[in-house]
């Protein structure tokens, strides 16, 4: 069942009028295939012109969009073969951030991401994707291991930030994230991350700093989300939709700022329309970006991921 | 303040009023009026009831070089209003009030002295200045001190005081929390002490980099240090926040800084610390 985004209603609309008109088909009345015809592809122009100029709120709710292709999605349709790894060694598993030992179209890789998941039941045992300290310092673990055994590092960055709590202030999010930070920026393999639905802040920013920073064309990334920065600045959460505009937070703007370095476009009707394409879209994107990569040194990989943050502002 | 008051004392060869303004400071915690000369002398530090009072680069540069004997490195400059940001009011608008208000360009100064009778740089992060926020300003100074450091060889001392990063400068300000880590993990390979210390308040990007990156952590007492604010958590776990939480000893509690240090002390602790982790000198091989 398809969940469409407020924006969308005159293409639900369409596909609604095709659905009941395919039932009066199926009753044998008339024939009406070239008025289906007609609405549909009516429906794929609308689409398309509402997605080719969705603005930046409306992309953040594609970017947070419940059937949007997760961590688990790339796992199961790129790599052959996939080794989770779980634990921090220290407190616990934090199931917000996955990462294993994958293949990916013959490349063996580590590879580490957030996820949302995708029902109530995955929701809760994922945290909805927002990390504890335990989740970053999982990551650094894996990064740290990644780095020793000459294995070039993937990461899928999908989450609203790290996780706001009593207990994860406890545990120092603060330090977790920074040292998380810290560490991608000190590997000496390979990093490429893909920001495949919402880069939010720290939280996203603790397993990005790489290489190469892809982006879905839809996705999203900012310092705050939007409802955080217009509570804040306009002192509402409901000018969210003036607060995604002034941050710039669209793949396009930061490629403009030179932030991100490549964008990775949608199927029609944005990902969730079709994950296939989307993860065969972002599987080539990354296996292109890992062959120039993997022919430097791990030095050289690391001082130039180093000096194009120390660059980043000006 | 009335605007006659706000003009006079922006023209600085007019000589301040002797008024009970400028006389007495009122507690901002316990609420004692005391003498602004007795309350400069105690640093800052309510004599009463220890409230330590936020202070600005100058006054804390002052405050810990040795003879209070400093030299202020130019501040680096950067594009101005990258995002050409407005909400409210204009982000340039924004900017030129706080510097109006604070004389300083942006939220971060570096100056090089001696501590304990050691070369060290130390930069220090003002919360007058819209909150303390990083930007792609702050970003840059924080490089330029850490540089200063390595040409030096000497320690980098940093003091901060920050709401987080600088939202008019959206993903910018969020890169400087990658920006910031590269500077410090320089230091680290060059065998250069990074030393922090932690004043009221220190939240968000700038905890979750450089602040809780530091070879030693020192806090003042009271400070408030997170990562997400207080009322953002609330909303989210829907429950009240225990006594003390985030705050200078409860992060001391929870292992996250090493000491929390009466500002009468941290001058002596740091120059303590430097004498034990500045580098050595080589001996001839």
């Amino acid at each position: 069942m398809q969940t469409y985004l407020d924006f969308e209603k005159p293409v639900a609309q369409l596909a609604e009028r095709v659905a009941e008109l395919r039932e009066t088909a199926a009753e044998g009345a008339v024939n009406i295939d070239a008025e289906i015809g007609r609405l549909e592809a009516k429906a794929d122009r609308l689409l398309r012109d509402t997605y080719r100029q969705l603005n930046a709120w409306q992309k953040t709710q594609v970017a947070r969009h419940p059937n949007r292709p997760h961590f688990k999605h790339y796992v199961d349709a790129l790599a052959t073969d996939f080794v989770p790894l779980a634990g921090d060694r220290n407190f616990g598993e934090d199931r917000a951030i996955l990462g294993g030992l994958a293949t990916l179209n013959g490349r063996r890789v580590m590879l580490i991401g957030h996820e949302k998941g995708d029902d109530t039941a995955s929701r809760l045992r994922h945290n909805f994707g927002m990390a504890k300290p335990e989740g970053y310092r999982k990551a650094v673990r894996l990064m740290e291991l990644a780095s020793r055994f000459g294995l070039p590092l993937v990461t899928i960055v999908d989450t609203a930030g790290a996780f706001p709590g009593i207990q994860a202030e406890e545990r120092g999010q603060a330090e977790a994230v920074a040292r998380s930070i810290e560490t991608c920026l000190s590997l000496r393999v390979p990093f490429v991350a893909v920001v495949t639905g919402e880069g939010g802040s720290g939280g996203a920013l603790a397993i990005a700093a790489a290489n190469r920073v892809l982006m879905l064309e839809h996705a999203v990334y900012s310092v705050i989300t939007p409802e955080g920065c217009a509570s804040i600045l306009w002192r509402t959460a409901d000018r969210a939709p003036d607060a995604a505009d002034a941050m710039r937070m669209t793949a396009t703007d930061l490629e403009g700022l030179g932030v991100i370095d490549r964008i990775v476009p949608e199927p029609l009707g944005g990902a969730h329309r079709d994950h296939a394409a989307t993860v065969r879209a972002v599987g080539e994107a990354i296996g292109a970006e890992l062959d120039a990569l993997c022919t430097k040194s791990g030095r050289e990989l690391r001082d130039e991921r180093r000096a194009k943050f120390l660059r980043m502002g000006g | 303040m009335s605007w006659l008051d706000r003009v006079r004392n922006s023209i600085p060869f007019i000589a301040k009023r002797e008024t009970a303004e400028n006389l007495w400071h009122k507690c901002g915690k316990c609420g004692s009026m005391v003498f602004v000369k007795e309350w400069e002398d105690n640093l800052n530090v309510c004599p009463r009831c220890d409230h330590h009072d936020r202070i600005g680069p100058r006054r804390r540069f002052a405050q810990l070089f040795d003879s209070g004997r400093y030299q202020l490195m130019a501040e680096p400059i950067v594009a101005e209003d990258p995002l050409r940001f407005r909400d409210t009011k204009r982000y340039t608008d924004r900017l030129k009030a706080a510097r109006a208000a604070t004389r300083e360009r942006d939220a971060f100064q570096n100056a090089r002295g001696c501590i304990g009778g050691r070369e060290a740089v130390v930069g220090v992060q003002s919360f007058a200045f819209m909150g303390g926020s990083m930007g792609a300003a702050v970003g840059a100074a924080f490089v330029v001190g850490a540089r200063e450091a390595l040409q030096h060889r000497c320690p980098y001392v940093v003091v901060t005081a920050a709401g987080g990063a600088r939202m008019q400068e959206g993903i910018l300000s969020l890169m400087q929390m990658a920006r910031t880590a590269v500077a410090v993990s320089q230091l680290k390979d060059a065998g250069l002490p990074f030393l922090v210390i932690l004043s009221d308040p220190t939240t968000g990007g700038v905890t979750a980099s450089y602040a809780m990156l530091g070879d030693v952590h020192l806090a003042e007492p009271g400070a408030l240090i997170g990562f997400a604010g207080q009322r953002v958590i609330e909303q989210t776990i829907r429950e009240k926040l225990p006594e003390g939480f985030q705050r200078a000893e409860y992060l001391l509690e929870h292992g996250m800084v090493d000491a929390v240090v009466h500002r009468k002390d941290l001058a002596g602790t740091l120059a303590q610390l430097i004498a034990y982790l500045s580098p050595r000198e080589r001996e001839a091989a």
